[in-house]
């Protein structure tokens, strides 16, 4: 990826999300704790890429996300949507951002109102964010981007619970496009469906990002899907950035022992060399993020850590061209 | 219909279906279509639609008024033989024109109960379930200590205190009856805020008000017809609980439950004035709870 000739659409600096948690048993004067879910990240984003995040459940992936679209707003840092500074931006601005940067989730039934057709699910960015078009001009569009995902245009009068997983999530690719954004966040677009129409949501992904120049977040915890769709990987833990590398760096040359670990766990088509592999088991679970351990937040569970690694938060560094690691051995 | 179907199978790609846009079943028809298959609550809808017509109507067909004394029958027994079919009580007054006159003031207040009381407890429920926090710990807090307060008590002080009036039974009702309807909604309200198609509406920036209307109503609504089918019979319970207690409706108007209260004294006497008025309102309560049960099980299938 030739990364400097790219427009740069979202600039990302140490971007803290933080929450004051009070645990059970505790007296109200008590002082509550913080839970730390996204703890200093940091990334660019040019127009056209995806950039995938990975990560174990609770890392901080999802939270993240909503930062980038102010659901939950960021505790500190600097989050730059072109060019402009939206953290403590007003709602008017942020809506004008919104237009632009869109979100498809996770459960594709559940992100659709029960109660609303196709047409109005759709429709509604549309309708919020230019209320000025005419009730044709909208039916036309939405026609239009059902084609254009792959449903047929005469489900447009029905309901979300008379649709596939698949065909739902078509939907809410629809909902997200219709008003031509620069950037989509997929929060896990296609963990809840099953395997032969994951490769058909993510090729439609594809296609209709080459289509419009489309820039995407995607989030996932399945490496293989990360590597088809993405051209740069963040691979995150307990809400710091443990690397940043182009895909073909980090699958050639996974470069922290995090993600060594994490790419030794990918099955291998083949049974010879899957049957020779050493699967790198990671003792121990996921510290507590209200918690963290001091310095650098892998080395409870790294197997190359020292002592050093206590001391300080090691900094995201260039170790090799295309790969950023935070890794004081790396 | 079946052979056009076995056609297109036969055909066998999904583009020979018609190209007109398919109509879809929205939940609310669904609902609708599995509420008419249970047969117990049609026939409620049906029991009840002829209890209130008879009621409404009734009284101008038959040809007694309700307070009229007829000397030439008192304590009549119901019969055939003359106009009195239901019998006359102790003053000669028709009972089947005073059971539907007391059905009138009774449904009545079934009705205007419930929609004070339903229309009360989805605003507190919702307005403490979407702004949550503190708001709704003292929203709800105000609302235990409202459950703790016997109500009885508080409608005989305001009776006593400000008369015997229709619309003070309606008030005390509405007061103490919107407490369950303003829990469930504010569960339900809490349940739809964290669902991810809110999420997803503040995601595309859809407004607060709009996400409110369009998002949370809708699907409030469901538990909210349920909710309103159950008020029902517990309002017109509790007026005639008023009314039996002689705080309800004043001589000689009268209702379901000042009629039962009234005769009660004397069933071993004249068991007609007692059991005519009781089995009216034994069958409204009854239809209320059987429809209600038939709403319940048309909107949520699956927690059958």
């Amino acid at each position: 990826m030739a990364e400097q000739n790219k427009e740069l659409i979202l600039s990302v600096r140490d971007v803290k999300v933080h929450f004051q948690v009070r645990q059970g048993n505790t007296w109200p004067w008590q002082p509550s704790r913080t839970l730390k879910a996204v703890d200093g990240v940091s990334f660019d984003l040019y127009a056209g890429e995806t950039l995938g995040v990975v990560g174990e459940s609770g890392c901080g992936k999802s939270t993240l996300s909503r930062a980038m679209l102010n659901l939950i707003p960021a505790t500190a840092g600097s989050i730059v949507w072109l060019g402009k500074e939206m953290r403590g931006a007003s709602h008017g601005d942020w809506q004008t951002a919104r237009k632009d940067i869109q979100m498809i989730f996770q459960d594709p039934l559940a992100s659709l109102n029960p109660r609303m057709t196709v047409a109005q699910i759709i429709a509604e960015p549309l309708r919020t964010h230019k209320p000025e078009l005419s009730n044709d001009e909208v039916m036309q569009r939405v026609r239009a981007i059902m084609v254009r995902v792959g449903l047929r245009e005469q489900q447009i009068n029905r309901y979300p619970h008379e649709f596939s997983g698949g065909q739902a999530q078509r939907i809410g690719i629809a909902r997200a496009l219709i008003l031509e954004p620069k950037l989509v966040i997929c929060d896990e677009p296609v963990s809840a469906l099953d395997v032969s129409i994951q490769a058909q949501i993510i090729n439609l992904l594809k296609e209709l990002q080459r289509e419009m120049g489309l820039a995407l977040i995607f989030i996932a915890h399945d490496l293989a899907v990360v590597k088809h769709i993405s051209d740069r990987v963040l691979v995150m833990y307990l809400g710091h950035v443990m690397e940043l590398a182009t895909k073909e760096a980090l699958y050639a040359r996974p470069t922290h022992p995090y993600t060594q670990a994490l790419m030794s766990a990918i099955p291998l088509p083949d049974p010879e060399l899957e049957k020779a592999k050493v699967i790198q088991i990671l003792q121990g679970d996921l510290p507590s993020p209200i918690n963290p351990p001091s310095g650098c937040v892998f080395r409870t569970r790294c197997p190359r850590a020292i002592e050093d690694c206590a001391k300080t938060i090691p900094p995201l560094h260039e170790s090799q061209p295309g790969t950023l690691v935070a890794c004081i051995r790396a | 219909m079946f052979s056009k179907r076995k056609q297109l199978a036969l055909a066998g790609t999904v583009a020979d279906l018609p190209l007109e846009s398919v109509k879809g079943r929205s939940p609310w028809r669904d609902a609708m279509n599995r509420f008419a298959r249970n047969k117990a609550a049609v026939f409620s809808v049906v029991l009840l639609v002829l209890i209130t017509v008879a009621c409404i109507v009734g009284p101008w067909l038959v040809p007694h008024s309700f307070d009229d004394t007829d000397w030439g029958a008192i304590s009549l027994p119901p019969t055939w033989a003359g106009t009195h079919w239901f019998g006359t009580d102790e003053l000669g007054r028709d009972i089947l024109v005073r059971t539907l006159i007391g059905g009138r003031i009774s449904l009545l207040v079934g009705l205007l109960g419930t929609i004070a009381s339903v229309a009360l407890g989805i605003a507190w429920g919702a307005v403490a379930g979407f702004l949550g926090g503190k708001t709704d710990s003292v929203m709800m807090r105000i609302v235990d200590m409202m459950y703790a307060v016997p109500y009885l008590l508080i409608a005989i002080l305001m009776m006593t205190l400000f008369g015997r009036e229709f619309y003070l039974v309606i008030i005390t009702i509405a007061v103490f009856s919107w407490l369950d309807t303003a829990r469930v909604v504010r569960g339900q309200t809490l349940t739809l805020k964290s669902r991810e198609f809110v999420e997803a509406a503040h995601a595309i920036g859809v407004p607060t008000h709009r996400i409110i209307f369009s998002h949370i109503v809708p699907n409030l609504l469901g538990i909210v017809a349920i909710y309103t089918t159950v008020t029902v019979p517990g309002v017109i319970l509790t007026e005639s609980v008023l009314s039996f207690l002689g705080l309800g409706v004043q001589e000689p108007m009268t209702s379901w439950g000042a009629l039962i209260g009234d005769s009660v004294g004397k069933m071993d006497q004249q068991p007609w004035m007692l059991l005519f008025p009781s089995l009216f309102l034994c069958a409204t309560l009854s239809c209320a709870n059987y429809i209600g049960d038939g709403l319940r099980d048309a909107f949520d299938p699956k927690d059958r």
